[in-house]
């Protein structure tokens, strides 16, 4: 066989006669390969995130929430109802084995002041397991103890937005600040949380005991009622059996009959992301498919003008026959140029697709990211296209008779 | 033994069913430095005996001996491999690449011999240089005129140094004086470097420059001549 390089330049002489032709042809594995890329970094990015979001969250989450009341057979949203007790949430926590920690939670919107400056923000009454479970530590201070949860005291614990808000420079620890003309007493400051994958700014809020939250500041419709009980699991096969065990305990505890609606409606956080997660795997294979079908008409393509080529080349096939080339040369040349066509083609759709996911980020805010190997493979998969569809075409040429094809007009 | 040596060779086609012979009973010896014409007219079998003297094609009988080798019985990869290291090809079309300039044109026989690339470059600028085109050596076979083509092809025959050129009808589409031009290389090229010619034709003007005539009819040899009359 001659030597690679020498067939590598014939082949790339070839394709070069004729551009617009060999460009047209490269184009569907261009696109192919482009969508791979596209493909694979958004699908990275958003399993990132949606990693990110499970991560910020705090893993193995169930949320429970109060159900939707009916009114003379009106369905009324869910959380309309108030019988979802903070007694409930120490119920789950004291006999739900699979369950690891649990806190309950009221929560509004407030002014908060302090000094000459004040601030508008979420005020979460809510148990100091929360922070436990998002895996949140304090920066400076304490968190506020079993004692002062049970006394409602005033004491509240800041994230870092709030504190640059309205102490700026100074120390907050042991100041005062009122939230809603209240007086409460700065214990704690949280560390930067960040934001979550959604925008909302974890650190632009301020935590105060559950009971101070709803007999001090804001006031419950009914006594100890809470918005939400966030139940955390001991680990991720236990999430099934806590629901299971949430779901019989407050049953029992509501004394609601089996023909009954249930007054509450257990979530699994995991679920949430599943079902995320699933909506992801439809869109990459809906991409993959637009690949592979791209990728094959781009073959198909490649087969098409290269059998094209090898008739309009017919004699020079003879010529280089004559003069001695052999079978194994010929073959070699003709899949070489293909594979060159289908290789050039996935260079171009490697270069679009990296542009593509680089605006598709840009414009989603989705974190896409781009990885060697998936370009690696693109390109080895695109040469693999190039010699399945170019072999026939140069097995062809490589089997014409030299006489024959010299005479070929 | 002869460089070229024949014996009772024969061609069959099959055209359907039905064989058709287009040559027999051939038996022909040329010896290293001959000068010589295959003549008959069209249809007769020259270009026949022209395809298996070159190892383009396998007689279906007989012997074929090619500078002591059998090469009759040579399957297709032997045959390329014959045809690259002993025999060179000038055609009446010139049959050159178009799309690359003349010195790799004439490269081209050395890519299948396995010849590096500088060396390759050396001995087709000399192979041009032979036929007076050294000058050329980088303008497309499209910017030659067709005497200009027809001796880049023979410095295409003549860059791997063959022990025999064959020509079909070499002078075929060139004017008389550009024919000649070309019949004198070949004279000068048999007279210097002792390659051996074989030249088909039909036009008796062109057999008469040589020193032999063959004249084929009918698929068989039906003559053999010495010519010892004009000289170029």
């Amino acid at each position: 066989m001659t030597n690679p390089f020498d067939a590598i330049k014939t082949a790339f002489g070839s394709l070069k006669v004729n551009v617009l032709r060999s460009l047209l042809t490269m184009l569907g594995i261009v696109i192919g390969v482009g969508a791979v890329i596209v493909m694979v970094a958004v699908g990275a990015g958003a399993r990132e995130m949606i990693g990110e979001q499970i991560r910020s969250m705090g893993s193995n989450m169930i949320l429970v929430v109060p159900g939707a009341s009916q009114q003379s057979g009106a369905r009324m949203m869910a959380g309309s109802v108030h019988t979802l007790k903070s007694s409930d949430a120490e119920a789950i926590s004291k006999e739900c084995l699979a369950v690891k920690y649990t806190a309950a939670d009221w929560s509004d919107v407030a002014q908060v002041v302090y000094g000459n400056r004040n601030w508008r923000t979420r005020v979460w009454g809510t148990w100091q397991t929360t922070f436990l479970m998002r895996d949140w530590p304090l920066r400076c201070g304490r968190m506020f103890g079993p004692e002062e949860e049970k006394r409602a005291a005033k004491v509240a614990i800041l994230g870092q937005t709030v504190v640059e808000n309205l102490f700026g420079d100074a120390y907050p620890l042991g100041k005062v600040l009122r939230i809603r003309n209240v007086p409460f007493t700065v214990i704690g400051v949280l560390e930067r949380k960040g934001q979550t994958p959604r925008g909302d700014d974890q650190d632009d809020s301020v935590y105060v005991p559950l009971r101070t939250s709803q007999c001090r500041l804001f006031g419950t419709p009914f006594l100890d009622e809470i918005q939400a009980a966030i139940v955390q699991a001991k680990d991720e096969a236990s999430i099934p059996e806590a629901e299971k065990q949430i779901d019989e305990l407050l049953t029992r505890r509501h004394k609601i009959g089996r023909k009954q609606e249930k007054d509450f409606s257990v979530k699994n956080l995991a679920e949430i992301h599943e079902t995320a997660q699933k909506s992801l795997n439809i869109m990459t294979t809906l991409l993959g498919s637009i690949a592979a079908i791209s990728l094959l008409v781009g073959g198909i393509g490649i087969m098409n003008i290269m059998l094209v080529s090898v008739t309009e080349r017919t004699r020079e096939i003879g010529i280089r026959m004559a003069v001695g080339a052999r079978y194994a040369d010929i073959l070699s040349q003709f899949l070489i140029e293909g594979v060159a066509l289908a290789v050039s083609g996935g260079l171009i759709g490697v270069i679009l697709g990296i542009v593509g996911a680089f605006i598709f980020a840009r414009a989603s805010g989705w974190p896409a990211a781009v990885d060697p190997a998936t370009v690696l493979v693109a390109i080895l998969f695109s040469g693999a296209v190039g010699v399945f569809f170019g072999f026939y075409p140069a097995l062809k040429a490589s089997r014409l008779h030299p006489i024959e094809a010299l005479r070929h007009e | 033994m002869a460089l070229i040596q024949m014996e009772n060779l024969g061609k069959v086609y099959q055209a359907g069913t039905v064989d058709v012979p287009a040559l027999e009973e051939i038996d022909l010896s040329i010896e290293s430095g001959e000068f010589l014409a295959i003549m008959g007219p069209s249809g007769s079998g020259k270009s026949t005996l022209m395809n298996i003297l070159g190892c383009l094609d396998a007689p279906t009988s007989g012997k074929y001996f090619l500078d002591g080798e059998d090469v009759s019985e040579l399957g297709r990869e032997q045959r390329a491999d014959v045809r690259n290291r002993k025999i060179g090809f000038v055609f009446q079309g010139f049959n050159l690449l178009p799309r690359i300039n003349a010195v790799h044109n004439v490269e081209l026989p050395l890519i299948y011999g396995h010849v590096n690339a500088s060396q390759r470059h050396e001995q087709a600028r000399d192979a041009l240089k032979l036929v007076g085109l050294a000058d050329r050596a980088d303008y497309l076979p499209t910017q030659l005129s067709g005497g200009q083509q027809q001796r880049v092809a023979i410095a295409r025959a003549l860059v791997n140094s063959p022990e025999i050129i064959l020509a079909d009808e070499p002078t075929g589409n060139l004017d008389s004086r550009t024919s000649k031009e070309i019949m004198m290389i070949f004279r000068n090229l048999n007279r210097e470097r002792k390659i051996t010619f074989v030249l088909v034709t039909h036009d008796h003007e062109t057999g008469d420059l040589m020193d032999r005539k063959i004249l084929i009819r009918d698929g068989k040899v039906e003559g053999d001549e010495r010519n010892c009359g004009e000289e170029l």
